[in-house]
């Protein structure tokens, strides 16, 4: 390597106080979870997919984010594609935490009730797809393929750490171009299953970039949460400004995307007006969802969208650090808004809320300290990393 | 040279780090009155000149509120005051339809306004001139290269000091620009005689041009084929009468052949009891009346009178034409509720002629036999 790279290897682990509160919490969040089920299992079933849903979007929001790094050959990203790659491991996890979801099937999925598809051709006509070992089989292929380039990226990743070969770079572009139909294909699986088969009688050809729209920003936001906070603990020292800046400008821009792609999905559904498709919404405007419908407009656009428009905004970290979690708790929210009018007619919060997102926080934190402990915070080999350390807008 | 004053120091670098660094220099060594001109942006110019974040965004900010106000105040009113229409059984004011136009009209507004505000702000619109222009200088840095030109006016400039300076910094080319003194106060010079003249022409012409396509060219015809027709045609004025009329009212005392006034408009007794059917029981007869019953009549009462067409259940019931009732009823009944309908069927004297209401009549009564045939029909 010829390019005057600044000294910026090795592995940095985390204080292990922050290990243990990470396990703390992972705990906590499995023993609320169990407590849940224990009390009441239909309730707990519901905020399972939740959860479910929320760790799906941060892993294969990074899966897609290393893909995107390599596709688009960006070089800002470059020196913190690490941190994208660690939490992309959360997609051999994410499965575990839908085991329990397939032991009450029957509570979260109308469609798998004998007694409604014999009275209803609807859900007759729509069996060939919404049964249950199609499900498992579209299940295991997801994370499957998930997992399967997930290793891929990180392991070409690790190796140029040690070899400096810029043909790895090269395979996992090539990866990457495989990846993208691939992840568009399985993550609309993921969202018809999940959120959209809740209503089975209700269809929109949109749910999957509604949900992927979702899905980066999450992933996106944790991992600039994790950034800034490591840069402000010294760990990334040499990110500027300009790093930040990106980081800000691709919330912004993911931000607007939601909004358009959410506002798409209504304009449609209440221009043709048809009752299969309307009902959904009017569902969500009754009982006390009204208010959580607005209020997911301003804190899943209006909010972020004034918080992060001034150029000035994306390069503040403290803004940065807040926004970030402020766009997870939306995202949650948003999963909220998507699954719980199924479980009740009305709005209903409950403790049991709490489980999954405790135990998510406690898993991304093992995760992000298992790995760090690991691998290079930096990738070192890449070939592009001197000029993304030099990066300037 | 007496004429001339001195404008600037300018110097020519190679890369954009290199200007950056040298605009940076610049600002820390105290210059505030200085320019930087490259070939295309270079990002974190405004930090390393130190400038002030500039007041454009709050420009747009204004215009984007005004561009979303604008088009849904004008949405607003087309659809409440000045033509309601009712669209797809929508509320008038259906403001998710207003989003896409709004944001639209939004962004085109702030773009266009934002960038004559920049033009008219910092460029200094209508005035063109500026002493780099027509400069060695300016085409260098308008090509390949990155320039950086302090100005005479700035508080801590000394001519020697600032080449010294430049030439530290390693830019190339360092050169004093002069100008005019008559291009001294370059302000905005929007009532010079000039401006207001091509401003006067471009109305002239982009309204005389707006006249022209809209109510000439619009209606040009390339080619008239067999549109225009020495024909009178209807609403339309006629130069062969007196009154130049082209619609022409009926001589007084006289009736049009086939436009006999109907005499039994509201009173279905009076028609049954006088009408008779002028058209004899013939196969002709009897075919005529099918194509119009098929045409007319059965899309409600069905094809072959049974009131079981397909809009049954949907819509008040249409009465079955096999009743009692019906059979019973004199010819002239019948012609007269096909010529003014009733209960919810309508009249279908402007659809369907005299002589044709008469020829369904009698076809309906060949159904009616049909339908309830006696022995005697069969043998």
């Amino acid at each position: 390597m010829n390019n005057p790279v600044p000294d910026v290897g090795g592995k940095k682990e985390l204080p292990s106080r922050v290990n243990s509160l990470g396990w703390l919490l992972l705990v906590t969040g499995i023993a609320l979870a169990g407590l849940g089920y224990a009390v009441d299992p239909r309730r707990m079933a519901f905020d399972n997919v939740i959860g479910f849903l929320l760790v799906v979007s941060v892993a294969a929001g990074s899966v897609f984010l290393v893909a995107l790094e390599y596709i688009g050959g960006a070089v800002w990203s470059v020196p913190m594609r690490r941190i994208n790659e660690f939490l992309s491991s959360l997609t051999l996890l994410a499965p575990i935490l839908a085991v329990p979801l397939f032991f009450h099937l029957h509570d979260i999925f109308h469609w798998l009730h004998p007694e409604a598809l014999d009275s209803d051709a609807v859900l007759a006509g729509k069996s060939p797809y919404l049964n249950v070992n199609f499900l498992i089989i579209r299940f295991v292929a997801v994370f499957v393929l998930w997992n399967a380039f997930t290793y891929l990226f990180t392991r070409n990743s690790r190796r140029q750490d040690e070899s400096g070969d810029p043909r790895l770079t090269t395979i996992n572009i090539r990866l990457a171009a495989i990846f993208m139909p691939v992840f568009a294909i399985t993550l609309t699986l993921t969202a018809i299953d999940w959120a959209m088969s809740l209503e089975p009688h209700w269809f929109s050809t949109i749910i999957g970039v509604y949900y992927f729209s979702g899905t980066v920003l999450a992933a996106l936001s944790v991992a600039t949460y994790i950034i800034v906070r490591l840069h402000e603990n010294g760990y990334f020292p040499m990110l500027r400004r300009d790093h930040f800046y990106s980081l800000g400008a691709l919330l912004f821009a993911f931000i607007n995307f939601w909004a358009y792609i959410a506002f798409s999905q209504f304009l449609l559904i209440w221009y043709a007006d048809l009752p299969e498709e309307t009902f959904w919404f009017i569902n969500r405007w009754h009982n006390g969802w009204e208010y959580v419908s607005v209020l997911l407009i301003i804190v899943h656009f209006a909010v972020p969208y004034f918080a992060l428009l001034t150029q000035e905004s994306k390069m503040d970290l403290k803004r940065l650090k807040l926004m970030s979690i402020w766009i997870l708790v939306a995202h949650l929210l948003d999963l909220y808004w998507l699954v719980m009018p199924t479980y009740h007619e009305s709005v209903s919060l409950s403790w049991t809320m709490l489980a999954f997102p405790v135990l998510f926080v406690g898993l991304t934190v093992v995760v992000l300290s298992y790995n760090m402990k690991r691998n290079n915070l930096v990738p070192i080999g890449d070939p592009k990393l001197a000029r993304g350390l030099s990066f300037h807008l | 040279m007496n004429d001339k004053l001195l404008y600037s120091i300018t110097a020519i670098f190679d890369s954009p780090d290199e200007i950056i660094h040298a605009a940076h220099e610049t600002s820390s060594a105290g210059y505030t009155r200085f320019d930087v001109n490259t070939p295309y942006p270079v990002h974190g110019m405004d930090r390393a000149m130190n400038l002030k974040p500039t007041r454009l965004g709050f420009f747009s900010l204004v215009f984007g509120i005004l561009g979303a106000a604008s088009a849904i105040l004008f949405m607003s009113w087309i659809s409440l005051v000045d033509y309601p229409l009712v669209i797809g059984g929508k509320p008038f004011w259906s403001w998710p339809a207003f989003v896409p136009v709004a944001f639209e009209v939004t962004v085109l507004l702030v773009a266009v306004l934002t960038v004559v505000t920049m033009i008219v702000l910092y460029f200094k619109f209508p005035n063109n001139s500026h002493p780099l222009h027509d400069t060695p200088y300016m085409k260098r840095v308008s090509s390949d290269k990155f320039g950086i030109s302090i100005q005479a006016d700035d508080p801590k400039f000394n001519e020697r000091d600032v080449s010294d300076f430049l030439g530290k910094l390693g830019g190339k080319e360092i050169a004093p620009v002069y100008f005019d003194t008559e291009d001294l106060g370059h302000g905005h010079r929007f009532f010079e005689p000039k401006f207001l003249l091509v401003l006067a022409v471009m109305a002239i012409v982009v309204s005389g041009g707006t006249y022209v396509i809209f109510n000439q060219i619009m209606f040009m015809e390339p080619f008239t084929w067999m549109s225009t027709q020495a024909k009178q045609k209807a609403q339309r004025p006629s130069e062969l009468f007196k009154d130049g009329i082209g619609m022409r009212r009926p001589v007084q005392g006289t009736v049009a052949r086939g436009f006999l006034p109907y005499a039994f408009t509201g009173n279905p007794d009076a028609a049954g009891r006088s009408l008779l059917n002028p058209l004899p029981m013939t196969k002709d007869v009897i075919e005529r009346g099918k194509a119009g019953f098929l045409t007319y009549c059965s899309p409600c009462h069905g094809n072959f009178g049974a009131g079981d067409s397909r809009l049954r259940g949907q819509f008040p019931n249409p009465p079955t034409l096999h009743s009692d009732k019906v059979r019973n009823w004199p010819d002239g009944s019948i012609y007269h509720v096909i010529t003014e309908g009733q209960n919810v069927m309508p009249s279908y004297a402007s659809q369907i002629s005299r002589d044709d209401r008469w020829a369904i009549v009698n076809y309906m009564r060949v159904m009616q036999r049909a339908h309830n045939a006696k022995e005697s029909d069969l043998k």
